[in-house]
Formats: structure tokens, sequence, C-alpha cells
């Protein structure tokens, strides 16, 4: 399971990661997402220079099952966008830690990040959630 | 193959020939025409000296067939449709009602058919009388104030509902941005926010599907004096009553917002609920859901909304009056200072009135009180049979549609929502709707949202479980003949990734 979930990285209830690089996170969609989504057709993100709010909706994913509304993980300003993703969304479903990566966004609160997630904890969280 | 021995009480079996067409810009020949024109007396104009850059280089290429290509090609196309009135059509959420043959004979009245809208008013008076009788038929229904009928469709009510409820704000000085949805909405009203600049704050229904006051409570705390509205879809994509709409409404108004319902599901509600009396400022009703007009190709759609005491002011104009005086007269009132404007051309979808008013005016209230029993009835029957073959989203009695998700299948078989769905066509039946609600409000699973409506026999209903049930076992013992799905229909399985991601969107001879 440690390869479907990395260790490195912080995850939200929404199933978004965000792996934290000094006063940056990079920020994409966790395999559990992907995997209930399915071929992923469309990604919709932030331009450069616009600020994301936590916990509210930075863009969507459409895939051939639904449209689904990403959560920010945490507030800040866009740095980096992942443009190739507007030609080949099925990078999400390749490689989703990696080269499906979304934004980069340069934090304004780092300690909103203790709040996330670790890779034990989401995949506890996953588990509870299947029982449900 | 045929078998006509109807005498003996025998169904008659019939395989169909059905054709294959290609596109019809691929049929034909240079110069074939379906039509003689008479030779034109319009002297020859050189395009490229009167159009300059703008003449094209080419003719732009329009099928050239005669008359009887044109009939084949498109009757040909149309046997491949699945119509509601060729077999059970239980797309949940979507509504397709049975369309009673008695509507379309008054609507094909010639004093209803050849009607223009831009007749003297003068002589419009018996189409203004059944605008506004269905008008205070649907007050009564829906317990409202008064009811526009302009809106085109669903979507068009919603857009003209929230542009009242802007307006309403704005009459009174306020700048109100927020709007709260719950998950379990249509996926219309987040849209019809946008359009009119509200900001859309998404509320979590919770572990029993429906919306708790508390959310709603917390919501508004953290947007103080910033909500302009509620919109609760009710009942819910999830087919479940909002049981706390009465007071979920009191919290939005004591905070000063408005209360808007979805009312597409209304047909779970006729005769037995009267949202304006359960504190909802403002509903749309599809008059092409819940009042049999016909739906989805088969006609215009027809989104009327019903409005109580605080957006009465803000209705688009011309509303239908009744003169004073003696004698029954009807009018047109452009008069309306706070009115939001016209949402449309003339008057709305005016044959939809005629079709619904037929409908409301042959079932009576009795009878539209029996069409809802009946739509729940059907709903939670089709439930308890699958109950144990299907998951449930929410083990609650459903309203008018009941969604079952694919959690226990594609454990077991690894045969998934879409599979099942593909696999009923071979079954003969129109897959229910699929993946909605989204996987976020089932908890990660596929969803299949199943609708069957007021008019299906127990026979039907039993059929379409027994075909359902019969996917759930033939999947268990061979998951590839499902993955593979459909079998049997003039199209197997596409490519649907390939043609979201690579879409061709225009027919090119190369």
């Amino acid at each position: 399971m440690s390869t479907d979930y990395p260790n490195e990285l912080r995850y939200t209830k929404e199933h978004e990661w965000a792996r934290i690089e000094g006063n940056r996170a990079t920020i994409g969609i966790t395999k559990f997402a992907v995997e209930s989504l399915g071929d992923i057709t469309q990604v919709d993100l932030p331009k450069e220079g616009e600020e994301i709010r936590k916990d509210a909706v930075f863009g969507s994913v459409e895939s051939v099952k639904a449209v689904s509304d990403l959560f920010a993980p945490c507030t800040g300003k866009v740095v980096k966008v992942n443009d190739p993703l507007n030609d080949s969304p099925e990078y999400v479903n390749e490689d989703c830690y990696d080269e499906g990566w979304m934004v980069q966004v340069e934090l304004k609160d780092p300690k909103e990040l203790d709040a996330l997630m670790s890779a034990a904890e989401y995949q506890a969280y996953l588990k509870e959630q299947d029982a449900g | 193959m045929s078998d006509r021995s109807t005498k003996s009480g025998t169904p008659i079996e019939t395989r169909q020939l059905l054709h294959t067409s290609r596109p019809i810009f691929e049929q034909g020949a240079p110069g074939r025409t379906g039509a003689s024109l008479p030779p034109c007396d319009v002297p020859a104009v050189d395009e490229k000296v009167a159009l300059g850059a703008l003449a094209r280089d080419a003719a732009p290429g329009l099928p050239e067939v005669s008359e009887v290509e044109v009939t084949r090609h498109f009757t040909r196309l149309s046997r491949w449709n699945y119509a509601i009135d060729i077999g059970l059509y239980p797309l949940g959420s979507c509504t397709m009602k049975y369309n009673p043959k008695v509507n379309e004979k008054v609507a094909r009245m010639p004093g209803f058919a050849g009607l223009h809208p831009a007749q003297a008013e003068s002589t419009l008076e018996g189409a203004l009388e059944l605008m506004w009788r269905l008008e205070r038929c649907l007050c009564e229904l829906g317990g409202f104030q008064r009811v526009t009928l302009q809106p085109a469709a669903g979507a068009q009510g919603e857009l003209a509902g929230v542009m009242m409820i802007r307006a309403y704000h704005a009459d009174r000085g306020q700048r109100r941005t927020k709007v709260l949805i719950p998950d379990s909405a249509h996926g219309t009203n987040p849209a019809s926010c946008t359009l009119n600049g509200f900001e859309v704050v998404s509320l979590k229904t919770g572990s029993d599907g429906l919306l708790h006051a508390d959310v709603v409570r917390e919501a508004i705390a953290a947007n103080p004096n910033d909500v302009a509205a509620i919109m609760i879809t009710n009942p819910s994509t999830l087919g479940l009553f909002e049981e706390h709409l009465g007071e979920i409404a009191d919290v939005v108004h004591e905070a000063g917002g408005l209360v808007y319902m979805d009312g597409a599901n209304f047909n779970a509600l006729l005769g037995k609920v009267r949202p304006g009396e359960a504190g909802v400022d403002v509903m749309h009703i599809n008059l092409h859901k819940t009042f049999t007009t016909p739906h989805g190709g088969g006609g215009p759609g027809s989104g009327v909304v019903g409005v109580g005491a605080r957006l009465e002011p803000f209705l688009p104009t011309p509303t239908v009056e009744k003169a004073p005086g003696p004698g029954d007269k009807y009018r047109l009132e452009y008069h309306r200072p706070k009115s939001i404007g016209r949402m449309r051309s003339w008057f709305g979808n005016f044959g939809m009135f005629v079709r619904a008013y037929t409908y409301i005016r042959e079932m009576g209230g009795p009878g539209l009180t029996q069409a809802t029993e009946m739509a729940v009835l059907n709903a939670n029957y089709v439930r308890a049979r699958l109950a144990e073959v299907y998951s449930l989203a929410y083990d609650k009695p459903s309203m008018h549609e009941v969604v079952f998700t694919d959690k226990k299948l594609k454990k077991e078989t690894g045969v998934q929502t879409l599979d099942v769905a593909k696999r009923l066509m071979d079954f003969g039946y129109h897959p229910p709707t699929i993946y909605f609600p989204l996987p976020a409000v089932t908890g990660g699973a596929g969803a299949l949202m199943i609708e069957p409506t007021e008019t299906e026999t127990p026979e039907t209903l039993d059929a379409f479980c027994d075909a359902m049930t019969a996917i759930s076992v033939e999947a268990h013992q061979d998951p590839a003949i499902a993955h593979a799905a459909p079998l049997n229909t003039a199209m197997r399985r596409l490519d649907e990734t390939h043609a979201a991601r690579h879409p061709k969107l225009r027919w090119s001879r190369d």
C-alpha cells in the first residue's frame, strides 16, 4: 500500500495530496480518487498568479463518469500549473503523484497543513469509508 | 423471423430488419436534388466581386440527395431509437414519463395549433385564459402566490428564480454574495448561481443522506449577512425527502436569506406537499417531467417558476391577468416596475402549457395524488426487489426514484456500474442514470439511479428487476460478458474515453 499512498505526502478527506517543499506545496489527486473517477478526459485548473483558498474549490476533473470538484488543501498563490494536462489528461490516470500533479502554490500559512492526514491516517480513513 | 399465430393468443414475435445508414453527406450523387425549382430569374452575381475576401473558396458541400434518400436515411436512423412508447425508460432524475396521447390531441386543436404569438392580443384570449388557468392550478399544487410560465426549460427556470433572488436583495439595498447548495442537489444549481454572480458554498449531506439544519447554521455563521439563499433539491438526487426542510427554511429566513427549491422532482410530492407552505420562496417545476409534456427530443421543455409573496414583484413580464369587471376577460400585463424583465421571446413554450393543462384536468386533484403515490410505490417496489442484489446507497424508503451502487457487485465480480448499464441494453431496456449522484455522495461507489415512474405495470417492473438480477447472477458466473456488453445492439461498446479526449465534432470529407 505504501507506494499507492507515498509517505512523504499529506492527504485531504476530499482525496487530494500535497507535497511540501519549503514554502511551496505541489497538489494533485490520490490513487483512490483516480480509481473512482475512471478515465480522466479533462482537467480544469486555475491560472498562474491566482489565489486558491483552503477547502474551497480550485478546479475540476472530468472523467467518463462525472465532473468532480477539486478542493484546495491549503491557501496560497498559484506559482506553477501542470499545463501538459490540457492535452494529456491521461497523465493523471497513469501517474497521479508525479506526471499527473496539478498546481504548485506558494503557501500563505504553512501551519494549515498540520490539519492534513499522513499516509497512514489517510489509508485508515479510506478503510473506514469503505466499511461505512 | 415472424410468428403470426395471434388467434391462439400467442404474442407476435417479430425481429425487424434494421438498416445501417452512411452519413447523408456520403450518399447521393453530384447534382441530384429532391426538389424541382423553377429557373432562377435573378441575374447571376460574381460572388468574388460582391463579397471580396468573404467569398468562400468552394461550395459548402451540402448533401445532394433525392427525397426518398432523405426519407429513408432519417427513418432508418429513427428506428435505432429507444423511446418511452417502446419500453421502460428508468432514467433516474430525468423523469421519462409516459406522454398521454390526449395531450397531443388537444394541442393539435386548430384554435391552439394555429395561433401566432404576434396576433392582436384581443384575438388571443382563449390562449391567455388557458395560461391563467394553468397558473392557478400550479399555484394551488405548489402553494405559491404566482407562477411565471416563461422559462423555456428547467435550467432557465433556475436562472429566472436566482435572478429574482438577486433582484430581491438589491431592492432591499443588500449585497449578498453566497448561495448554499447541498452536495445532493441537481448539478445545474451551481451553474445558475454562478451565472448570477453568486459564489456557491457546498454543504455536506449527513450519513443518512439528508441535509441537516446544523450544517446550514454553520455555513451561515461562517458567512454572516452574506448568504443570499439556499438551493435545495427536494426530493434530493438520492431520491430522499429532505425531512428537515421546514427547519432549514426557518434558519435561512432568520438570516435574511431566501429558499429556492429545485422542483424537478415535484412529481414525488404532487398532491402531498405544497412547498410554498413549507417555507419555499421560489421553485421551478418542469412541465416536461411532472406534467407529462414530451421530454428529451420529443419537444421543447418548460421550466415554469412559482414564487411566494417576497418575490412576486420581481416576476418576469408580461404576466397574464384576469381583467376586472363582468365576464372572463384576460390580458397581458407589462407594467411591473420591479420585474427582472423578459426571460425569452413571446410567452414561453405555449404548446407545453396546453399539454400540461390537459393532463391536470384529465387527472383531477385525486388523480394527480394517485400518480404521486404510484410513482413512489413503483420506486420502492424496485428498491425492495433489488435491495439484496445490488447495494443501496442509503437504506431508507425512497421517494420516486431509488439509488443503488455497484459497491458489492464490483468487489465480488469486478463488474461495475457502466457494465451493468451496457448489459441492460441487451435485455431490451434503456439504461438508468449512472454515476449520478456523484461518487462523493455515494461513498465512492458508482451509482445506478432508477426512476420507474407511475405508469409502469407490476409485470413490467418484475421483468426489469428480473433482468437486473440476471445481470448480477451472470456477473458472478462469467464477468467477461458484462465487460463486453452490449452484444445485441446495432453498435457495440464505444470507446468513450477516446471520444471524450479526441472528439470529432464535425464530419469532413477526408
